[in-house]
């Protein structure tokens, strides 16, 4: 052992080359992962985009522990890196001791508020989509019963689910929307078996339309509705391409488009409260070539109609977590 | 008969199985078009080549340290302890409990007694699967495996339902209230004039880990009991034959092992995130098993073991800020130096103690 740690130690010396500096942006992603079909990867998304159209790179890391959180904040500001944009909420914590450390470097954090002079706070207002795609799922609904499956039963959720129910009831006051959480720990965004079940459990109280607002989750609550022959909303990307003709719409969250702009932005990137709703296309409904069959010419007009009311402040959708509280069941 | 010279046994056997593990990690960063030699430049570097990265490494070292003890000491009594993972997960429960709910003036007593909060409760989550084992046989290796899984249940089910502040949506407590934070290498070194890095984790739970390995020194190879736990482990029979109670001896010696284990969320919960998370352990409870296994169950060998683990995280750490190998390969890295280390001990060892009787032989 003390042999090795003194030929170790003497390479030391010759490779001293990370930290060297770099004016990159980076992105750190969260311990899901890269490629979670969902939150990280629309954040990769809009990191690609940014290097395709501008032949910039940037730096990225998926993180292994807790303790690398502020690790990776760390370093990448020791680095150079500007801006850092950090994709979840539970890098508040972290960011809020390591922002403070580099006045210089800008930060984007992404779903959560950190009040700090040199960070950008990103959050959307997932109720306003959800309030579209909820008036699509009643208006396709022929049984007038319609789904919603959660995640992790965290107020982030309920502000989906909330603002769900309310797009339903707008369009058919008499539906009923039955509520299911998949779990209340991070696992469950990612248990596509538990979301199936769920999905099929909806099915049998009537339900002909489910919006999975889930994750990983939602793959396997896309999958049995397909395999039942009812209709699902998918959450986050456009993921209408699973099951073609079969998922109604999806509710976008533009993760791309915040991490796009920040990296477009640069080191000169507008601190803030940054709100991405459906004024500044943060979120919305999707609509490809895998739904048009789906969506009805009525259908589009009333949620286009709904969707532009909002945008212009003429009609408020209830946000559960302003109050904690939701309106309506 | 001594087969083979103590030195080889010590230092060669470690040192070709780190030499192999090596070049096969090499092999597999090849594989995927980056270069190996900058890679282990980047990880030595990276982990060692400034005290920012001594930092991480000796706080990924201190949890190992740890729960490398809590395997070693069941090792004697021939017990393999694989609880270590519930154990720390309890005692960072209690960690917390003692933390949030006792007023702490000061931040020694704070240690103190956070300490045994975190020693009684993961000896307490040890003691179930050790009087199953004394008193029934139920085998510990099956117990204690389960009761990891009812020990991640559990603090679910508290984290989520009652310690979590209720507007909070991460599975974690509070913050720990400043009087109990503890100072960290930087604080400690400073007034010696060391200039330490301000942004690393180790902290002086560091030095509770030493204290405890020179204890289980001490406890093994200088007290009765110490004697009794390695009699026990040598022959079970010869050892009730000399008057040796050993459910009484499989009952201390887990106990000793749950809280060694629990400790190391001293580490973790209240020396880096101030406040107790849902992941806190991550795993610290099974390399642990690797650490005992290459430090041949000497506190001496377990802390050299948890430092070169720790090398191996923080510079896992590095190649995924500043390299394209994705994280996935860095854990087949890692698990090669452990597969190699534990699992694959005996590959190396035979051919070894061939060639040294050969030798010894033609001496002959």
């Amino acid at each position: 052992m003390t042999l090795l740690k003194k030929v170790l130690g003497a390479t030391t010396a010759l490779a001293m080359t990370a930290g060297a500096a770099i004016a990159e942006p980076a992105l750190i992603f969260d311990l899901g992962g890269k490629f979670d079909k969902s939150f990280n990867e629309m954040a990769f998304t809009g990191a690609q985009r940014w290097a395709e159209e501008t032949g910039g790179t940037f730096r990225e890391i998926e993180l292994q522990s807790e303790a690398q959180r502020e690790q990776a904040l760390r370093r990448f500001a020791e680095a150079g890196a500007n801006p850092i944009v950090m994709a979840g909420f539970a890098f508040a914590s972290a960011l809020e001791g390591v922002a403070a450390d580099y006045p210089d470097t800008k930060f984007t954090i992404i779903d959560m508020v950190v009040d700090a002079p040199n960070v950008r706070s990103v959050v959307f207002n997932e109720h306003e989509g959800s309030y579209l795609v909820g008036m699509m799922a009643a208006q396709a609904s022929k049984s007038g019963t319609v789904g919603f499956i959660g995640g992790m039963d965290i107020p982030l959720i309920r502000k989906f689910a909330c603002g769900y129910v309310q797009g339903v009831k707008a369009a058919n006051p008499n539906a009923t929307v039955i509520q299911n959480m998949t779990g209340t720990t991070p696992a469950a965004w990612n248990d596509p078996v538990k979301g199936s079940e769920l999905t099929k459990a909806q099915i049998s109280q009537g339900a002909d339309v489910v919006y999975a607002a889930a994750g990983g989750t939602g793959v396997g609550v896309l999958q049995t509705a397909t395999d039942e022959g009812i209709l699902s909303i998918g959450v986050d990307s456009n993921q209408n391409y699973m099951h073609p003709g079969k998922v109604l719409t999806s509710m976008m969250k533009r993760v791309d488009n915040a991490v796009y702009d920040a990296f477009t932005q640069g080191d000169a990137l507008e601190t803030g409260f940054n709100v991405m709703g459906l004024a500044n296309g943060g979120v919305g409904y999707a609509l490809d070539d895998n739904n048009a069959a789906l969506v009805s010419a009525e259908m589009k007009a009333a949620v286009d109609a709904a969707a532009d009311q909002i945008a212009s402040g003429a009609l408020s959708v209830h946000d559960y977590m302003s109050d904690n509280t939701c309106p309506v069941e | 008969m001594q087969k083979m010279p103590v030195w080889a046994d010590v230092v060669l056997i470690p040192l070709i199985s780190l030499i192999l593990a090596a070049i096969l990690s090499a092999l597999v960063i090849l594989g995927i078009g980056e270069d190996p030699i900058a890679a282990v430049k980047m990880m030595v570097s990276g982990s060692l080549g400034s005290t920012y990265g001594w930092g991480y490494t000796l706080y990924y070292a201190t949890n190992f340290m740890f729960t490398g003890l809590a395997v070693a000491v069941a090792f004697h009594a021939r017990m393999f302890n694989i609880g270590g993972e519930g154990q720390a997960m309890l005692g960072g429960l209690g960690v917390a409990l003692v933390a949030l709910y006792i007023p702490w003036p000061h931040w020694t007593l704070a240690l103190i007694g956070c300490t045994f909060g975190a020693a009684i409760l993961g000896a307490a989550w040890a003691y179930i699967p050790a009087v199953l084992q004394a008193k029934r046989g139920s085998h510990i290796v099956i117990t204690t495996i389960m009761f990891n899984f009812i020990a991640a249940a559990l603090l679910n089910y508290i984290l989520v339902n009652i310690l979590r502040p209720p507007s909070s949506m991460d599975p974690a407590t509070a913050a720990f209230p400043a009087s109990t934070h503890l100072p960290t290498l930087h604080e400690l070194l400073l007034p010696l004039g060391i200039k330490f890095s301000k942004a690393a984790p180790a902290n002086v739970t560091l030095i509770v880990a030493l204290l405890a390995a020179v204890f289980v020194w001490v406890l093994i190879w200088r007290t009765k009991l110490g004697y009794a736990i390695r009699a026990f482990g040598h022959s079970e029979s010869a050892a009730k034959y000399a008057g040796i109670n050993p459910v009484k001896i499989t009952v201390v010696s887990m106990l000793i092992s749950g809280g060694l284990a629990g400790m190391m969320s001293i580490n973790t919960t209240l020396g880096e995130s101030e406040r107790l998370i849902l992941n806190s352990t991550e795993g610290a409870g099974f390399i642990g098993i690797a650490v005992a296994l290459m430090g041949r169950s000497h506190p001496f060998g377990v802390v050299l073991a948890s430092i070169l683990f720790g090398f191996l995280y923080q510079g896992g750490a590095e190649l995924a800020l500043w390299t394209s190998i994705p994280r996935e390969l860095i854990v087949v890295i890692q698990a090669l130096v452990i597969l190699f280390t534990g699992a694959l001990d005996n590959m190396v060892r035979m051919p070894l103690e061939k060639i040294f009787l050969a030798l010894r032989r033609k001496e002959g």
